[in-house]
């Protein structure tokens, strides 16, 4: 669907050259929502400029839906943008113009007939919820209802991809939520591929498909999201997932925690993109009654592709059946550790 | 009671005056819109990193604009003779004193209307470029309707300038309030005239002042 082939940006100011975007290769699949994540500076605003041209790239190529944006003449590239709908931080609606309005302008920009374009305006706005504000001024709305209005808007042409620069970074965390469950509404209900960059983790572990991590203009790390959780393998990387995660390395901790157990069996329980077994630990001591469990530590968080992260269960009871449970457990596709053997 | 207040006022001649200036002022206000709009788009549009960014030409216009604001007003009808005789046909009356007027206010109004756009934001511009708008369309559906409270108060300001210069223009034989003031008033040492005249000047200002803030503040929804 979208194919980014040696992307590169370089700003030249006098006789400093700055790299903003440093040689990208990306493949993004048709109805994916695909997170670029990197702290500021990494050149990941750029890189999502460069999609629709609002930056020339310096060199490389960008095709979408097999035409590439990269080397259209303006006319042509004019008619390509109306088939990319984009989000932005600071919403940058027009404030002289309606909700109603503000939705329309895409549509007086492609040509639309008017009563088409009212329809359509009905429909979008339904569809991002924000009916009985059609006809407010965007002063009179909160930042979550204005990146509605940003978001129906983009959608208005019916574009190919939609691209959201930062759209939830100026927004309050619980605003956050809404708007990621909005896209993730869009995106199944339209089958629209996505492309989202971000600062925040948190926005990718919710919504995200694959993700690519950004440094100094470079892609650094690339993969479904539950992959790069679970093996991030650059710092900037471990970094983010820290953010999620916090640090996954408390070894002391865990040592401190074996010291108080002297019997039973302390057990690391890894969760990988898990929809199935979510009730695992009441299952497990349903089944085996004479084991007792107790949770010691842990932390479990849920994206898109299902629950990830650990939990330290101690078992105590009988060896026999404390080695049937664990049997139990490693047939689901939670995956044990057992190493931390405690008598 | 009017009379015994203004004893050598003539309430034709008055009235045929306030007509005059009234008849400049809008005219001119209505030519300074017009051609201050497009210098102050041309000033905006050609500057760094704008949409037709070109450094000679945005030199051109700030050079023509910076030149004929320094020029006072009186010394401007003058060069202008020539000119107006041939536009107007004549060098009197209150058509005579349009050119000069609309030249002389339409550099101070372009820089206005390029502070107001200037003031637009840019990420709303942005916005537009992404949608696929062309530069047209940003003009007309971004650029003006975004600015529009500002040059409403600059064009209140400049109006208000037009009628201080449409008396100046006055007092050269082009009519008005101006003309008034110094043909009847002043010459004949009629100070009533004067006072009267200067009375009238200060309500249409007044007026024009308080209709241009009432529109600016309707105008904005931020």
């Amino acid at each position: 669907m979208i194919s980014i082939k040696n992307l590169q940006k370089i700003f030249k100011s006098g006789t400093t050259q700055v790299q903003a975007v440093d040689d990208v290769n990306l493949n993004i699949e048709k109805g994916e929502i695909y997170g670029v994540i990197g702290y500021s500076g990494a050149g990941k605003s750029t890189f999502i400029r460069l999609l629709n041209r609002l930056e020339d790239p310096t060199s490389g190529e960008i095709v979408i839906d097999g035409e590439d944006i990269a080397s259209l003449k303006a006319g042509r590239l004019r008619k390509a943008r109306q088939e990319i709908g984009m989000v932005f931080q600071h919403f940058n609606l027009l404030w002289s113009r309606t909700v109603r309005e503000n939705i329309a302008f895409p549509l007086e920009i492609a040509g639309t007939p008017k009563k088409e374009r009212q329809e359509r305006v009905d429909e979008l706005i339904k569809l991002v919820g924000l009916a009985g504000r059609e006809d407010a001024y965007p002063s009179q709305l909160s930042g979550g209802q204005k990146q509605r209005v940003g978001i129906a808007r983009a959608l208005a042409n019916r574009p190919k991809v939609l691209l959201c620069d930062e759209a939830t970074s100026a927004l309050d965390p619980e605003t956050t939520d809404q708007i990621l469950d909005l896209l993730v509404d869009i995106n199944e209900k339209l089958d629209l591929t996505i492309i989202l960059i971000t600062h925040e983790m948190h926005v990718i572990r919710k919504i995200s498909h694959r993700v690519a991590v950004m440094e100094e203009g470079k892609v650094v790390e690339e993969g479904d999201v539950l992959d790069v959780f679970l093996h991030p393998k650059e710092k900037v990387t471990k970094r983010f997932v820290e953010q999620i995660m916090g640090d996954q390395d408390q070894d002391e901790a865990v040592e401190t925690i074996l010291a108080q157990y002297q019997t039973g069996q302390v057990v690391r329980l890894h969760f990988v993109g898990e929809k199935t077994n979510q009730a695992l630990i009441s299952e497990v001591s349903r089944e085996f009654p004479s084991v007792s469990f107790n949770i010691l530590q842990g932390k479990i968080t849920q994206t898109s592709k299902g629950a990830y992260g650990t939990l330290y269960v101690h078992m105590d009871g009988t060896e026999e059946d404390i080695n049937k449970a664990i049997e139990y457990i490693s047939e689901t596709s939670v995956q044990v550790e057992v190493n931390h053997h405690v008598s | 009671m009017f009379h015994k207040l203004f004893p050598n006022a003539n309430v034709e001649d008055l009235v045929t005056a306030t007509e005059e200036t009234l008849y400049m002022t809008a005219l001119s206000v209505i030519g300074t819109f017009i051609l201050g709009l497009l210098l102050g788009l041309l000033l905006y549009l050609t500057s760094k990193q704008n949409i037709w960014a070109n450094k000679p030409l945005n030199f051109i216009v700030a050079t023509i604009v910076n030149v004929f604001r320094a020029i006072p007003f009186i010394i401007l009808i003058l060069l202008l003779f020539p000119f107006t005789e041939f536009l107007i046909g004549t060098i009197r009356g209150p058509n005579a004193a349009l050119p000069a007027l609309i030249i002389g206010a339409a550099p101070f109004y372009g820089r206005l209307v390029e502070i107001a756009l200037k003031e637009v934001d840019k990420g709303v511009i942005e916005a537009a470029k992404s949608m696929g708008a062309k530069t047209s369309t940003i003009i007309f559906k971004v650029l003006l309707p975004e600015s529009m409270p500002a040059l409403v108060s600059g064009i209140t300001v400049t109006s208000i300038n037009l009628i201080s210069y449409s008396a100046m223009a006055g007092v050269i034989g082009a009519g008005g309030l101006g003309d008034l003031a110094y043909l009847k008033g002043f010459q004949r040492w009629d100070f009533d005239v004067v006072f009267l005249a200067t009375i009238l000047i200060v309500i249409i200002v007044f007026i024009f002042q308080f209709v241009g803030d009432f529109i600016s503040n309707k105008l904005d929804k931020r």
